[in-house]
C-alpha cells in the first residue's frame, strides 16, 4: 500500500493525540464519556481556529505575531458590541478583516518582514482591546453561548465542531483552487505571478481569511467563558505557532496542513489537561508542556527517518 | 546623489533621526525642563533593551528561520538564580556574574542541542526551552524576594559623568560585538551562513560550530541583562524578562538588520532602543491612557519600518 507525503505527515501528530488521549483515559477513565470529552477539548475549539488562522498565514510565508492580541481584541467585541448592537459589533469586525486584507496588501508591496509588522499590529490590537474593555467584563451573546453548550446526541459539541473546522478548512486549503494559489505562492510566488495570477490578490484573500478564522476564535472563546478582558488570549501567539508545526506544517514552502492544525491544537489542549491529572506540581506544569512538545517532535523525526530508509531500500 | 547613496549603506541613521525627533517633541513639551533626565532614563532601560538586542541580532544574523524566544525566560531564571546565589553579599558578586554567565550557556547549548539533534524549527525549539527555563525559574523563586547586593545595587543605579553605569556597560558590551561582528572571522562567518547556508558549507565554514556559538552567546547575553536588570530593579520577578521578547526583536529590526539575516548592525541597535523607550515617554507626557499608548506605539513601528524598511529585500 502506498501512502502520499501529505497521509505520512498526518499520521505522526495523529498518533501523538491518541497516545496522549490513551494515556489520560488510563489515568482518569472516568474522562471516557460525553461530558467528560467535552471538558477535555472544550477550550480546543478557539485554539483550533486561531491555528488554522495562523495556519493560513504561515502557508504564504509569513508569521503572524499579533494573533493573541487580535484574538483578545475579537472577543472583547465580541463581549461588548456584539452582543449589545449586533449591526456595530459586525460592522467593527468587517472592519478588522479589512485591515488585515490592508497588513497583508501592506506586506507584499513594501516586501516588509511580516514578523514586524504583525509585531506593531499586536500594540495597536492591544491597544484597541483594552479601550473597549478597561477591565474584565461584558456578556457573550446568545447564540454564542447556545452554539458552545450545545448538547449534539452522542458526540460532544467540542469533537463535532473540531471535526467540522478541519473539514471545512480542509476543503478550503487543500481543494479548492483558492487554496492551490494561496500554497503555490508560497511555494514560488514569481511562478504564480508568471501563470497570470495576482499575488497582491491572493495574499489580501489570505490575510482576510485568516483574519475571519481569528475572529471566529475570538467569539467562540467568549462563547465559553461568557466574558472578556483584553489579555484573555495572548497566549495564542505561540500556541498557534506552536500547534500548525505539531500539525506536520512548515514555515517556508507553503507546506501547511488543516487537519493537522486541528490536530496539533488539540494535541496541546490535551498536554495541559494530562499534566494535571498527572499531579505534576503546579511549578513545572509549564516545563512538562515545553517538554511534550520536544518530545512530539522527536518522535516526528524518528518517525520520518523510518519513512526515508524504507523509500530508500 | 553621494548623500542618498550614504543614506543606503547606513540604515541605522533612520532610527537615530526618528529618536531625536522625539526627543525633540518630548523636551519642547516639557519646556526643556526634563531633557536631562529624560536622556538618562533613556540611556539606562536602552541600555537593557540593547544587551538583549544585540544577542538576538547575532542570532537573526544567522538567517530565515533563526530567532531565540527563550530571552525572557533565561533572563528570568539568571537574574533569579543570581541573587539566590550572592544572598545580600558583596563578596559574592563576581561569583553570581559568573552563574548567570553560566546559565546563560547552558541555556544557548540546549537551544541549539535541540536544534540540531531534533531538526526542530528555532523557533519552536527555543519555545520548548524557554517553557522549561522558566519552569525552573518559578520552582527556585519560592519564597520572598530577594535584594541584591549593595554595592551592586548601587552601581546599578548610579552613573559616571552622567551616565549611567548600565549604559556605559552596554556601550562596552556593543564595542566588543561590533569588533566581533566586523572585525572577526567568526563575524564574517555568521554573515555567510545567513546569506546562504549552503555556501557558507561548501566554502569551509564549521556552519554547526558557528550557529552553536552565536545561539550559547545570545543566551549568555540575555542572562548578564537579566543579572543587571534585577539588580537594577532591586531584586528578580517572574514577569521581568516578559517585554523583552517583543522588544529585542523590534530594536533588532527598527535598527535595520536584515530579518532575512546575513546583514547586521549594532548602532541601529542603540537608535532603536532609545527610539522605542523615547516614544513610550513621550505618548506619557502627553497624557495619553494605556490604550491610545499602545495604539500609537504600534502605529509608530509599522510607520518606521515602512520608511525605513523594504529599500532592500528584507524578508
Amino acid at each position: 500500500m502506498k501512502l502520499s507525503s501529505g497521509t505520512v505527515r498526518l499520521i505522526i501528530p495523529a498518533a501523538s493525540l491518541v497516545l496522549l488521549l490513551a494515556a489520560v483515559f488510563y489515568m482518569q477513565p472516568r474522562a471516557m464519556s460525553y461530558t467528560g470529552l467535552n471538558l477535555l477539548f472544550n477550550l480546543a475549539v478557539p485554539i483550533a481556529l486561531a491555528t488554522i488562522a495562523q495556519m493560513l498565514i504561515m502557508s504564504v510565508n509569513d508569521l503572524d505575531l499579533s494573533m493573541g492580541t487580535f484574538v483578545s481584541f475579537c472577543a472583547c467585541v465580541t463581549a461588548t458590541f456584539l452582543q449589545t448592537s449586533p449591526v456595530l459589533g459586525i460592522l467593527i469586525l468587517l472592519g478588522a478583516i479589512a485591515a488585515y486584507a490592508v497588513i497583508g496588501v501592506v506586506i507584499h508591496i513594501r516586501d516588509l518582514p511580516s514578523i514586524v509588522v504583525t509585531l506593531g499590529m499586536s500594540f495597536v490590537w492591544g491597544g484597541l482591546a483594552v479601550l473597549i474593555l478597561p477591565s474584565p467584563g461584558g456578556n457573550a451573546p446568545v447564540w454564542a453561548r447556545w452554539v458552545m453548550t450545545a448538547k449534539p446526541p452522542l458526540v460532544p459539541v467540542a469533537i463535532v465542531a473540531s471535526i467540522l473546522i478541519a473539514a471545512v478548512t480542509h476543503y478550503i486549503v487543500m481543494r479548492s483552487s483558492f487554496g492551490v494559489l494561496m500554497r503555490g505562492v508560497g511555494g514560488n510566488d514569481r511562478s504564480v505571478e508568471r501563470a497570470g495570477w495576482s499575488v497582491i490578490g491572493i495574499r489580501a484573500a489570505t490575510y482576510a481569511l485568516a483574519g475571519f478564522f481569528a475572529i471566529l476564535a475570538g467569539i467562540a472563546l467568549v462563547g465559553l467563558t461568557t466574558s472578556a478582558d483584553a489579555n484573555i488570549a495572548l497566549r495564542y501567539t505561540l500556541l498557534s505557532i506552536a500547534g500548525v508545526i505539531l500539525g506536520g506544517g512548515q514555515f517556508v514552502g507553503g507546506k501547511v496542513s488543516p487537519i493537522g492544525a486541528v490536530i496539533g491544537a488539540l494535541t496541546l489542549t490535551l498536554a495541559g489537561s494530562f499534566l494535571s491529572f498527572m499531579r505534576i506540581s503546579p511549578d513545572w506544569q509549564i516545563g512538562a508542556q515545553g517538554a511534550i512538545l520536544i518530545v512530539v517532535l522527536a518522535l516526528r523525526l524518528a518517525l520520518n527517518r523510518l519513512e526515508k530508509r524504507e523509500k530508500s531500500q | 546623489m553621494t548623500l542618498h547613496r550614504f543614506l543606503m549603506a547606513k540604515p541605522w541613521i533612520w532610527s537615530f533621526a526618528a529618536t531625536i525627533i522625539v526627543w525633540i517633541v518630548t523636551v519642547l513639551f516639557t519646556g526643556g525642563a526634563s531633557s536631562f533626565g529624560l536622556s538618562q532614563a533613556a540611556l539606562t532601560f536602552a541600555a537593557f533593551s540593547v544587551v538583549v538586542g544585540i544577542g538576538q541580532m547575532f542570532v537573526i544574523t544567522l538567517g530565515p528561520g533563526n530567532i531565540d524566544l527563550s530571552v525572557p525566560a533565561t533572563m528570568t531564571l539568571s537574574g533569579t538564580l543570581a541573587l539566590k546565589l550572592m544572598d545580600v553579599q558583596d563578596g559574592m558578586i563576581v561569583v553570581g556574574l559568573l552563574a548567570s554567565i553560566g546559565i546563560g550557556l547552558v541555556i544557548g547549548l540546549g537551544n541549539y542541542v535541540l536544534i540540531k539533534a531534533l531538526r526542530i524549527p528555532p523557533i519552536i525549539a527555543t519555545l520548548s526551552m524557554s517553557f522549561i527555563v522558566q519552569s525552573v525559574a518559578i520552582w527556585s523563586n519560592r519564597g520572598l524576594r530577594i535584594k541584591p547586593p549593595e554595592t551592586l545595587a548601587s552601581f546599578a543605579t548610579s552613573g559616571l559623568f552622567g551616565i549611567p553605569n548600565v549604559a556605559l556597560v552596554a556601550l562596552i558590551l556593543s564595542a566588543l560585538a561590533w569588533v566581533l561582528l566586523e572585525k572577526s572571522i567568526y563575524g564574517r562567518w555568521i554573515s555567510a551562513i545567513g546569506q546562504s547556508t549552503f555556501a557558507a558549507r561548501m566554502a569551509g565554514i564549521p556552519v554547526d560550530g558557528t550557529r552553536l556559538v552565536t545561539y550559547m552567546l545570545c543566551a549568555v547575553l540575555a542572562s548578564v541583562c537579566g543579572y543587571l536588570l534585577a539588580s537594577f530593579s532591586g531584586g528578580a520577578a517572574l514577569n521581568m524578562g516578559s517585554e523583552y521578547l517583543l522588544m529585542s526583536i523590534a530594536v533588532v529590526v527598527i535598527g535595520g538588520t536584515a530579518v532575512a539575516g546575513g546583514n547586521s548592525n549594532i548602532p541601529g541597535i542603540w537608535g532603536a532602543s532609545l527610539f522605542m523607550f523615547l516614544v513610550v515617554s513621550m505618548l506619557n507626557t502627553y497624557g495619553f491612557g494605556a490604550g491610545f499608548r499602545l495604539i500609537l506605539t504600534g502605529l509608530i513601528i509599522i510607520a518606521v519600518i515602512l520608511l525605513a524598511g523594504g529599500r532592500q529585500s528584507l524578508r
